[in-house]
């Protein structure tokens, strides 16, 4: 098993040096982003500061020389390359957002997984019931909002909330912009607290927004697993409920489930930037949405292999998983 | 006297009893239709997204402001003569929200049917060769799915300057490998059925059976993974213009609107709410209907609604 692990993140390797090469290709046919920075100074800075500029970002190379030259940077120094923003180290400053990026992708996913599991479960064996059409809608209203659409109104929701009990607590309970106090709280529990109380919001509008998909999927595909006549045997042989339940229906029923959840990581990194645009985080969202609108190539590079590192990452781990799920399925 | 035996009533010849449990034949449209007919809510969201779409194209043109009149008053809350209020430069919004409709609408029918007319074929051929084909052709469909939608169309819309047209080219762009796995995945499965392998012992092409055989066996799946498509494309849209990178000014859509609410949520409400229930209320309409098609076309559905 470690060794397919092993030979699956080679694979990977060149899937990420296609799609960086991509997002570079695509970058070098947008505007220039020097012109795009020094346009409209008056007075227009000195043809020097610009060569300088140019040089320091090494845009007089050739285009593919550029883009071998930030792979090599990349690989033998591990340096990402130079930020529009002279001040930026990207490679320390997407690891800083990561990990802000990452508490709040993985909670949210975690919470969707498990009230998916939950409510598919409960809509199939109860199959149009009551509570099947309540879940079934409440499933497809929430994949009808917009991410960010839910984001505002919870989060004008904790704001009037806030604005009620402020004058009997003298505080306002629940954060709703950043993604700490602006005063980071030295010790360690009250920190731990601190970020706490600043991923309920985000994490609650996440996880409602992932949840809706992956409910949908569970309930079918439980449902095609309860009407099989391995299930049917399984009831014949006078096994308990709970046993035909867990262990030969939901195992088998977890399978889509993985595949889905594995496949959604690329649109989970989506939402977590539009979440974190609304709640003002300042993560790996904040990021990659000043690096677009400032033409930052190499911090959109260094970012696409973030985000597809998380997403191989996540497929593997589900391919892990068929082999606990399905025992059939066997890794050397 | 007759026989106690003989007044027993004589049966009924074979013919007859077989025509008793008849139902009238019905055609496969029939079927499918009656199904469909029987989802009260995929049948309630066609009603709601045809009187959508005649708001956005037809009672646009008609109602007495354009989307960029702005000599209205500022900021006024919603009355009757703006039933969605206007906004602070004076534009009236119920013919704002239209106009955003009319363009959400038009990216994701464009993003839906080139999906469909790119990803479809491509999965059918990659599921009916397998083997070396099939690898390479997903290996390419890896490579979309861990490109960011995100970060890449924001990059082309900048560059593009997006049009409704431009933004729906880049999202087609990505969609189509959903539905290419989804094809390919139906396909494998089809390939190995007798009436394929019919086809092909009596000389048909490849090509014809990937689209006389296949194709058709897989229209189903097709046209639901289409309407998905319509839905997810609605909020992607949305998303994109929400931070800025998707629709750009001076024309709108209903995610542009937002944007632009974003600030005004606390003092002047209806700038948020009303284009975002329109994005809730196309996609949850969509995304029923695609419901109902799936329960109607699915052959193994045999559980009823009630």
């Amino acid at each position: 098993m470690i060794a397919y692990t092993i030979r699956r993140l080679l694979a990977a390797i060149p899937i990420l040096v296609v799609s960086s090469f991509i997002i570079f290709w695509v970058a070098s046919m947008s505007a220039d982003p020097i012109r795009q920075r020094f346009e409209g100074r008056n007075p227009p800075p000195p043809a020097a500061t610009i060569q300088l500029e140019r040089e320091r970002l090494n845009f007089d190379a050739g285009f593919f020389r550029q883009y071998w030259d930030w792979l090599w940077g990349l690989v033998v120094h591990q340096n990402f390359g130079p930020s529009i923003n002279s001040a930026m180290d990207i490679g320390g400053e997407l690891g800083r957002r990561t990990v802000i990026t990452l508490r709040l992708v993985l909670l949210a996913m975690i919470l969707a997984l498990v009230l998916a599991v939950v409510t598919g479960v409960l809509s199939a064996v109860r199959q149009y019931s009551k509570l099947d059409y309540t879940f079934t809608f409440l499933g497809f209203l929430f994949l009808a909002m917009p991410s960010f659409w839910l984001a505002v109104v919870l989060k004008q929701g904790a704001i009037a909330f806030n604005d009620s009990v402020e004058g009997s607590l003298n505080r306002r309970p629940i954060p709703t912009i950043n993604h700490e106090a602006s005063v980071v709280p030295e010790d360690f529990w009250p920190r731990m607290m601190d970020i706490g109380l600043h991923m309920v919001l985000p994490t609650i509008s996440l996880a409602l927004i992932t949840y809706a998909a992956l409910s949908r999927f569970q309930r079918s595909s439980m449902l095609e697993v309860l009407n099989s006549d391995y299930i049917r045997l399984a009831r014949a042989k006078g096994l308990s409920a709970r046993r035909v339940m867990v262990r030969h229906a939901l195992r088998t029923a977890l399978i889509p489930l993985t595949t889905v959840s594995a496949l959604g990581i690329a649109s989970i990194l989506g939402g977590a930037v539009v979440t974190e645009t609304v709640y003002q985080w300042r993560g790996m969202g904040d990021l990659l949405v000043n690096a677009v609108r400032d033409q930052d190539r190499y911090v959109t590079m260094g970012w696409l292999l973030v985000a597809g590192l998380f997403v191989i990452i996540g497929n593997l781990v589900a391919d892990l998983l068929y082999a606990v799920l399905d025992p059939r399925i066997r890794y050397e | 006297m007759s026989d106690p035996i003989q007044t027993v009533p004589p049966a009924d010849p074979p013919g007859r009893v077989e025509r008793e449990f008849t139902v009238k034949e019905r055609t496969q449209t029939q079927i499918v239709l009656s199904r469909f007919l029987r989802h009260r809510a995929a049948v309630v969201s066609l009603i709601v997204l045809a009187l959508i779409i005649l708001w956005a194209y037809v009672v646009q043109r008609i109602w007495p402001h354009p989307y960029d009149w702005l000599d209205g008053p500022g900021s006024a809350a919603p009355s009757l003569e703006y039933p969605f209020g206007t906004d602070e430069v004076g534009h009236d919004y119920f013919a704002r929200v239209m106009r955003g409709a009319q363009q959400s609408l038009n990216v994701a029918f464009l993003v839906a049917l080139l999906s469909t007319a790119i990803g479809a074929p491509y999965g059918a051929i990659a599921g009916y060769f397998g083997g070396r084909v099939d690898m390479v052709m997903m290996r390419i469909v890896d490579v979309m799915l861990t490109l960011p939608v995100i970060a890449v169309a924001g990059m082309l819309t900048q560059y593009l300057r997006g049009t409704w047209w431009v933004v729906a080219l880049i999202l087609a762009g990505f969609g189509w490998v959903v539905n290419a796995r989804v094809v390919r995945g139906v396909v494998l499965s089809l390939r190995q059925q007798e009436f394929v392998e019919a086809a092909r012992a009596l000389g048909a092409s490849d090509a014809r059976v990937i689209f006389r055989h296949l194709i058709p066996n897989v229209t189903g799946v097709i046209i639901v993974q289409a309407t998905l498509d319509i839905a997810g494309a609605i909020l992607a849209e949305a998303g994109l213009s929400f931070i800025g990178l998707g629709v750009q000014g001076p024309d709108t859509s209903l995610g542009l609107l937002t944007n632009l609410a974003q600030e005004a949520v606390g003092t002047r409400p209806w700038l948020f709410y009303f284009p975002g229930l329109t994005i809730i209320a196309i996609a949850l309409t969509v995304n029923f209907i695609g419901d109902g098609l799936r329960d109607a076309l699915d052959p193994r559905q045999t559980r009823q609604r009630r």
